[in-house]
């Protein structure tokens, strides 16, 4: 045998932002890992928008940067324009969003991959998983070599059998004409895995020199900058900033479109793969939207180095032609010149019910997936998805208890019980509507929500943790303080309420109270508040947040003590449901379809009625 | 699963003196609230466990109902839980009063064989019984569901619907703004909503003075009127309604055809089943055969069977009287301003020679003491004797010979119980907005609404809004 053949603990397919974020963690928890990609250069590449968060993703990243993932720290030291969305809402819905320098980000990544002990990059295509039993043993890539090892996960993203289209072209590539992974399928339907094809697209990149920006408002980043990491120091990422620049398509554009939709390979039936409803391509607007006579175009940087424009709203797989005209017809686009052109691109995925809650695999024993693979889409659903995975195969090669993170305690927890839970059809984007206890789940608190998960798993080092530690005792003694801090209806309370416009006192009040005026906080009562010790943003911040909504955030909390019972009701491995004789035919199904862990998941599960469930805990406790 | 969980725990006939179950966490603060001892001074949450005591049950400043109430404390009660029942004295409708005044006083109504569920899960009942209870659950539930659904109104379930789509579309409207702020804004959507949020107010509110009414469900004694050709039968029933201030007209939904006028009678509703539409075609026997004659009646609780007095009785009538057997029926004879042809002695012959059911005791009629089923003369036509009928409803009323189904109030102290969360839900909308409270959190309560008016029409949440937010709003890049 001449083949190579070597040895890891953990083999990562794929080096997108699932990938990078699951190799990181496998080798940091002290595993070997090796991680594949068909391309060294294209580590962390940003085939699509050139920025990172927005509603809700936003979220993902923050959790993330609490668990001890690197796409938050990768961002703030590689963004061009920064903002929290949503600023004028509540601060549940407060969501950070970046615009990334690409070649930077990718760059940055790949540094900080390349320098991480016991961690391996290597370029080639894995063509098959070995697996022995129930249990993968190792992968072989398409030149023959045997990589042995105890876990496999797979962030193949966007490749496996990857076509990208535009009129009546189409090549067989990845995203950017990069090799597509045409073997892996074929090992993963041998193994009895369910695939689905899905689909999604890209607008044109355009040559900034072609576009004039006077006939577009210019879009400015925020004056102070929030950083994405915990770890990072506000004062650091306070930089010059890059703009960003609004247009709008037209009815002329919309006609454009409208008289070549029988050129579109969407309606030509070339395309097979589902589409996501929420990221319509421009033709899918002007089709499904025919009243609005206008749609925005965003018009962003794809980075310091280059003169590519990203153009926000106008994914395409219109032909070429075709393109040109609509993009021109766009005020200030007129004389665009475009670099790539839009695209569509098919891939296949695999229907992540086949998932526990860990995103391992429940018939194969240490193989895990993550990002697109499962699925999703968006970079930082992947990356999230990428990180619990490498967390929990590097956990579980250490024996210890795999990280499950339910729908109260991270917008993670709901994006991955949405994936294994419920019927996927189309690419699955998060979103802040699909977490119930939002309130609960905010930007701000996400280390307060999940650094001690972090820790425990190894990934957030001791003094971030006696940090955590420090903080949450410093914002629990404030609100006591606040709450029980008595404010008189004196000359100087009265003159400070009328100064900010609110109601001057009848009597004697606490601070807690004033605070919960809707035009009042707890920075803005400073000067009458004469005990305040001096104490960091981020502790004010808490104190504010949670004194100022306080009913609302009981009420949740109150919703989740339930919700955590049924969740805490395990179902054994071995339950046999065709043996629960008073069960629907359809809840039976369903329950074999997915193998809940949980009777909390089991309730969530589409077909499977309250009944049903009352019927399976009556069973369970009869066991 | 610890909530507090509330029921009628005897069945509810006319005669009624029942209990009123309430077990759950809460149970001591629900009756504390609601229960007034005689002198006013016992504190009902410290008294010892497996005692019972007399006094009233307040809704507010009113009087409910006279009562004894019966405390026990967990573990040594049925369910394991903290455990209340109260014996209510003053039938039917005091008794619902109860139910209504424990729900609105933090209890929610039970789901059906959910105190046997509960017994069961905290290791009050035998294991070996876990079977039976698991077939105790799934038959009542699938029972309950099929009923509490089918016995909603048309109207009502379009008005609901109706409310639920503004309401959904308002929540896609403000989350697909915080999804996509730079697509979509919400500024001065707070005025646009408060005002919309006012006007489905009103209409919750009507919907909760229809259940206060109980017409919002199929309420009422199940009648139908049976007869031959030409016997009078669509007279009879214009003449009900006719009279009737109260008529309410439904085309049920898609799955049956079948017409029904709601009347009340002193109080009493009738829900008369208007098969194929008895005023088109004057015979239901003919028309439906008699096959599906046999159905309605089987079904029916009540029914009056309609006799031509002028002319000889035939096979059609023979038929008709085979049908009556072991049911409740009122036989009029029609037609009294005519020369009588048919009368009780012939009605009263013809059955003993044609039906085998004249064991039972005869209710009205003097001259036939063995007689079952009252006889009543009538004159559709000179619209004479309607009130001997109402009369003799009432009558079978009292006596407890006709009931309703249980789940009908049930049914709809859950409609109610669900319309008045909702318009909680809706006002802390108006309260959120007045305040100037940031738009998420309206969707908030928003959403508790739309779930809530979910239940009364059998709809989980699901993924309606993601759904409606893709297809009622252009987000994304």
């Amino acid at each position: 045998m001449n083949l190579l053949e070597e040895y890891y603990d953990i083999v990562v397919v794929g080096a997108g932002h699932a990938g990078c974020e699951a190799a990181l963690a496998g080798a940091r928890m002290g595993l070997e890992t090796i991680m594949f990609t068909v391309s060294v250069d294209s580590i962390a590449l940003m085939p699509c928008n050139p920025n990172i968060g927005g509603s809700s993703k936003g979220h993902l990243v923050r959790e993330l940067d609490a668990l001890g993932g690197e796409m938050g720290k990768n961002i703030d030291k590689t963004f061009i324009q920064s903002k929290m969305l949503n600023k004028s809402k509540g601060p549940a819905v407060h969501s950070l969003r970046a615009q990334a320098d690409k070649q930077a980000y990718s760059r940055e990544m790949r540094k900080t991959l390349e320098n991480t002990q016991h961690l391996t990059v290597r370029q080639g295509e894995v063509a098959k998983l070995l697996v022995e039993g129930k249990q993968i043993t190792g992968v072989a890539t398409y030149s023959g070599a045997i990589y042995h090892c105890k876990a496999v996960v797979l962030c193949t993203g966007t490749y496996l059998k990857a076509r990208c289209i535009y009129g009546d072209v189409s090549n067989y590539t990845g995203p950017n004409g990069l090799q597509a992974a045409n073997h892996l399928t074929d090992s993963l339907k041998e193994l009895g895995i369910e695939m689905f094809r899905f689909k999604t697209g890209t607008p044109a990149r355009i040559d900034r020199k072609s576009i004039d920006f006077s006939k577009m408002e210019e879009q400015f980043g925020d004056e102070r900058i929030v950083p994405f990491s915990f770890s990072t120091n506000p004062e650091d990422v306070q930089i010059p900033q890059e703009s960003c620049w609004l247009t709008y398509t037209n009815p002329t554009t919309h006609q454009i479109i409208r008289d070549n939709l029988d050129r579109s390979p969407l309606y030509s039936g070339m395309i097979e793969g589902t589409g996501p409803r929420y990221c319509p391509s421009i033709e899918d607007k002007v089709v499904r939207f025919a009243d609005k006579d206008r749609h925005q175009v965003f018009i962003e940087p794809e980075g310091l180095y280059t003169n590519e424009m990203y153009v926000g709203g106008m994914s395409s797989s219109l032909p070429e032609d075709v393109q040109y005209a609509m993009y021109r017809s766009v005020p200030g686009l007129e004389n665009a010149k475009i670099v790539r052109n839009a695209y569509a691109i098919e891939y296949d995925c695999i229907n992540p019910r086949q998932l526990n809650p860990t995103l391992e695999f429940k018939e194969i024993k240490g193989l895990f997936s993550a990002g697109q693979f499962n699925g999703s889409s968006g970079y930082e659903e992947a990356a999230a998805q990428g990180l619990l995975a490498g967390m929990n195969a590097a956990l579980k090669l250490k024996g210890k208890e795999m990280l499950i993170l339910d729908r109260s305690e991270a917008y993670i927890g709901v994006l991955v019980d949405d994936l294994v839970t419920k019927e996927n059809h189309e690419p699955y984007r998060m979103m802040t509507s699909r977490a119930e206890y939002r309130l609960l789940l905010r930007q701000d608190n996400a280390d307060l929500r999940l650094r001690k998960k972090g820790y425990e798993a190894g990934l957030i080092s001791q003094e971030q943790y006696d940090y955590l530690l420090w903080k949450e005792q410093a914002i629990e003694e404030e609100i006591k303080r606040v709450e029980h801090t008595n404010i008189g209806a004196n000359k100087e309370v009265q003159s400070l309420l009328e100064s900010l416009g609110s109601t001057p006192l009848k009597a004697g009040t606490t601070l807690g109270e004033l605070i919960r005026r809707p035009e009042l906080d707890y920075q803005k009562l400073a000067s009458i508040d004469k005990q305040r010790k001096d104490l960091p943003m981020d502790v004010m911040e808490q104190v504010n947040i949670n004194i100022k909504y306080d009913g609302y955030i009981r009420r949740q909390l109150k919703q989740v003590k339930d919700f955590k019972k049924m969740e805490a009701r395990k179902i054994p491995e071995d339950i046999n449901y065709d043996e629960i004789q008073s069960l629907r035919i359809e809840a039976k199904q369903k329950l074999n379809l997915y193998r809940p862990i949980s009777i909390g998941q089991a309730s969530r599960i589409s077909g499977v009625s309250p009944a049903d469930i009352s019927v399976l805990l009556v069973h369970l406790e009869s066991r | 699963m610890s909530d507090t969980i509330a029921a009628v725990a005897t069945a509810m006939s006319a005669s009624g003196i029942g209990i009123v179950r309430i077990s759950g966490e809460e149970c001591m603060d629900v009756i504390h609230r609601i229960y007034r001892s005689k002198g006013g001074r016992k504190d009902i949450r410290t008294v010892d466990s497996h005692t019972i005591h007399y006094g009233y049950i307040y809704d507010g400043n009113e009087i409910v109902d006279e009562v004894l109430v019966m405390i026990m404390k967990a573990p040594r009660t049925f369910t394991g839980e903290d455990t209340v029942e109260i014996d209510c004295h003053g039938g039917v409708y005091a008794m619902r009063r109860v139910l209504e005044t424990v729900v609105k006083n933090g209890a929610r109504i039970a789901e059906p064989g959910e105190f046997t569920k509960r017994a069961f899960l905290n290791g009050r009942l035998d294991l070996s019984q876990a079977e039976a209870v698991i077939d105790v659950i799934q038959a009542q539930n699938s029972y309950a569901l099929k009923s509490s659904i089918s016995q909603l109104k048309g109207s009502v379930k379009r008005t609901i619907e109706g409310l639920r789509s503004r309401i959904i579309y308002h929540i896609a409207y403000i989350e697909s703004a915080l999804d996509d702020p730079e697509h979509i804004s919400v500024d001065g959507y707070g005025e646009e909503l408060e005002e919309d949020v006012k006007k489905q107010l009103q209409k919750i509110r009507h919907l909760l003075q229809t259940a206060s009414n109980g017409k919002m469900i199929r309420e009422g004694i199940k009648t139908v009127i049976l007869g031959k050709p030409n016997a009078g039968k669509s007279s009879l029933l214009n003449l009900l309604v006719g009279e009737n201030k109260a008529i309410v007209t439904d085309v049920a939904g898609t799955t049956r055809d079948i017409l029904e006028e709601y009347i009340t009678l002193s109080g009493i509703s009738l829900r008369i089943i208007d098969t194929a539409g008895i005023r088109d075609t004057e015979d239901i026997v003919e028309k439906i055969g008699v096959g599906r004659a046999k159905d309605v009646a089987k079904d029916a609780d009540l029914i009056l069977y309609v006799v031509d007095s002028s002319t000889s009785l035939d096979q059609n009538d023979v038929e008709i009287m085979k049908l009556l057997k072991d049911k409740k029926a009122i036989i009029l004879l029609n037609k009294a301003d005519l020369e009588p042809v048919v009368n009780v002695e012939t009605i009263v012959h013809n059955f003993v020679d044609n039906v085998d059911n004249l064991e039972g005791k005869n209710v009205e009629n003097d001259n036939n003491p063995q007689f079952i089923h009252p006889i009543v003369s009538i004159s559709a036509k000179e619209e004479t004797g309607i009130e001997a009928l109402e009369e003799q409803i009432k009558e079978m009323f009292f006596h407890g010979e006709l009931s309703f189904n249980d789940e009908v109030y049930i049914t709809n102290a859950r409609h109610k119980a669900a319309l008045e969360e909702t318009e909680k839900s809706l006002c802390q909308v108006l309260e959120s907005i007045t305040m100037g409270m940031p738009e998420d959190f309206y969707s908030i309560d928003l959403m508790n609404a739309y779930k809530e008016l979910g239940g009364i029409i059998g709809e989980e949440v699901g993924e309606d809004l993601v759904n409606e937010i893709f297809s009622k709003f252009c987000t994304g890049k």
